[in-house]
């Protein structure tokens, strides 16, 4: 027990985080209408691809010899990469499609 | 900005301008606790680059209806990266145990090291399991969402794979409590340690096996999840499966106590979820109904090979041509029919035909048309459809009896009356658009055969209703040919 509560305490800001972003994520879905909810995914798709900052951070910490590190981690920016871009440019083209509705009706 | 259509867009380029910022400023500002900067630059760059130019040109050059699977495939590639930072950790840790405990120099050489070292081992332990599996299942589980939204790969279910899901898991979590516990205290026994105890010396090749083995279970644990669920229900899969990747890149924030990671990945967990519930919600079904009850009912149903399929009429173009233009209002129902024909342009060009003779036409979305929310209103927006004229469900369903004529174009399962009389049917309790409530139904399909979700729909053989056979896009230009020769 003693041991759950000190990694609590040292780990408190993260705790703060954690409870936080849930609130930010919940209130966000909240505020947008279903119409959305699929650029919605997309979006929320790319921002979890903030896990390429992990891969970065392995293959810049890895040592000339450790070939798994290099390897592996390489691989997983490439992925990671893709995930980034690839989702940032499926939701850019998906709400593209809404461009043209309303620049239409702003002319009205 | 994310809350209305104009400005999202906008939304979005500011969110990738983050995302950049965050990336480039981790290469070059991030320090570690010994204060040592990255290196492997050009390793790192040449990552980014390829996984740049691959990623852009793939989301550049599929085509629209194939938005959801890129979605799904691109997901699965953070699981990936997620799984693959976990198993470069542990083999960090199994090589240096004590590295656990740097983490927090402040505190060493005050003794407190025994205190704490276990506990920080052993959640550190867990945190690279959970990133490990959570990341996995989601790999494997969007590949195979991918596949079945592109076609190529069916459905498959055995008998009691339920059961035999819940089992991999336990044994999944099984083994990884059994690395954390024990893990965490044998680990830090490891370094100059030769207590010529086999168990203890052997240590690093045994959990190496244990670890190999949980990865392997987790991939096979996602594809056995995401299989048996039908192809209509995946956008929700897919749903859940973002939020997944998302707790994993969590996970990834904890291990490197980066405060970035975490955030951004709690915010897609959360918001994930709440997306899928969201989701579930506007079929009508639970989150369980539609991840396990998929088609275990369809058995019983959908497959009376002995209920007719009844007596349906089919209306010649130049009669449908006829009704609808000496119509009063007209509402059209599009379905996943209309995109795959590609046929939305034609839809609004016999829009605007009816309304300069006077018709009323507004369109019926349903909340699950198409291959995933919103997927209509995408569709009819290329073609620059009003967006007035976009009826929600519950607000369609009051026009209908007040409407003359309803041409529902390539939709099927959305507008089946089952849903409301046929407790045994998949889609039961589902909300419909009551089309049937209109004088008269036109229904454009290309043959007989059932739709997506593979259910007859009686529609079809009710009084009021007659079948337009035919490719949406030619029938549709057909009409508008006749209704101009009238």
């Amino acid at each position: 027990m003693e041991d759950i509560l000190n990694w609590i305490s040292m780990h408190e800001q993260m705790i703060y985080i954690v409870i936080l972003m849930i609130f930010v994520g919940i209130e966000v879905i909240g505020r947008v209408p279903s119409v959305l909810h699929t650029p919605l995914m997309s979006g929320a798709n790319a921002i979890h691809g903030v896990v390429i900052i992990g891969a970065i951070i392995v293959m810049g910490k890895a040592e000339p010899d450790n070939y798994l590190a290099l390897i592996l981690g390489f691989v997983a920016v490439v992925v990671g990469t893709l995930n980034v871009v690839g989702g940032f440019v499926v939701t850019d083209r998906m709400l593209e499609m809404f461009k043209g509705k309303k620049k239409r009706e702003g002319n009205q | 900005m994310l809350s209305n259509p104009a400005s999202a867009r906008r939304g979005n380029l500011v969110a990738a301008a983050g995302m950049t910022v965050a990336i480039i400023a981790t290469i070059f500002l991030y320090r570690d606790d010994e204060g040592n900067r990255l290196h492997n630059y050009g390793w790192i760059f040449g990552g980014i680059i390829i996984g740049s130019v691959v990623g852009t040109l793939a989301a550049k050059k599929v085509k629209m209806t194939a938005m959801p699977e890129m979605v799904s495939l691109f997901n699965g590639m953070g699981g990936l990266c997620a799984a693959l930072i976990s198993i470069v950790e542990f083999d960090h840790l199994l090589h240096s145990p004590v590295l656990g405990w740097t983490m927090y120099p402040p505190l060493s050489g005050l003794g407190i090291e025994d205190l704490f070292a276990d506990a920080n081992l052993s959640a550190r332990i867990l945190i690279i399991l959970l990133g490990l599996i959570i990341g996995s299942v989601s790999f494997s589980g969007s590949m195979i969402a991918w596949g079945k939204l592109n076609g190529k790969v069916k459905d498959f279910s055995f008998k009691g794979q339920h059961i035999f899901n819940i089992i991999l898991l336990l044994i999944v979590l099984g083994i990884s409590a059994y690395l954390v516990a024990d893990g965490g205290s044998k680990l830090f026994e490891l370094p100059g340690s030769h207590s010529g105890n086999a168990i203890t010396d052997n240590a690093p090749r045994f959990y190496s096996m244990l670890f190999g083995l949980v990865l392997v279970l987790s991939l096979a644990y996602g594809v056995l999840f995401v299989m048996p669920i039908g192809g209509a229900d995946m956008p929700v899969v897919i749903s859940l499966l973002n939020s997944f990747t998302g707790v994993a890149a969590a996970c990834g924030g904890f291990l490197y106590d980066n405060k970035v990671m975490l955030t951004g990945g709690i915010l897609v967990g959360a918001a994930g979820t709440l997306l899928t519930i969201l989701m579930c919600k506007a079929m009508n079904r639970s989150l369980g109904n539609v991840l396990i009850g998929s088609f275990g009912g369809g058995q019983d149903t959908a497959g009376d090979p002995a209920k007719q399929q009844g007596h349906y009429k089919e209306i010649l173009l130049s009669d449908a041509a006829v009704v609808m233009s000496y119509a009063n209002r007209v509402i059209i129902v599009p379905g996943y029919g209309l995109a795959v024909a590609q046929a939305q342009h034609a839809c609004h060009e016999l829009e605007k035909l009816l309304e300069s003779k006077g018709v009323e036409v507004k369109y019926a979305i349903h909340p699950v048309a198409g291959r995933m929310p919103g997927h209509m209103n995408v569709l009819l927006a290329e073609a620059d459809v009003s967006y007035e004229k976009l009826q929600e469900m519950e607000q369609a369903n009051e026009e209908f009896p007040t409407t003359d004529v309803v041409l529902v174009l390539g939709a099927n399962d959305v507008v089946n009356p089952a849903a409301k009389s046929d407790p045994a049917s998949p889609i039961y309790g589902m909300p419909i658009l009551d089309v049937e409530l209109a004088k008269t139904i036109i229904v454009n399909k290309r043959s007989m055969k059932p739709g997506y979700a593979g259910i007859e729909n009686d529609l079809f053989f009710r009084p009021k209703t007659s079948m337009l056979f035919g490719d949406a896009k030619k029938v549709l230009q057909d009409l508008i040919a006749e209704i101009k020769n009238l």
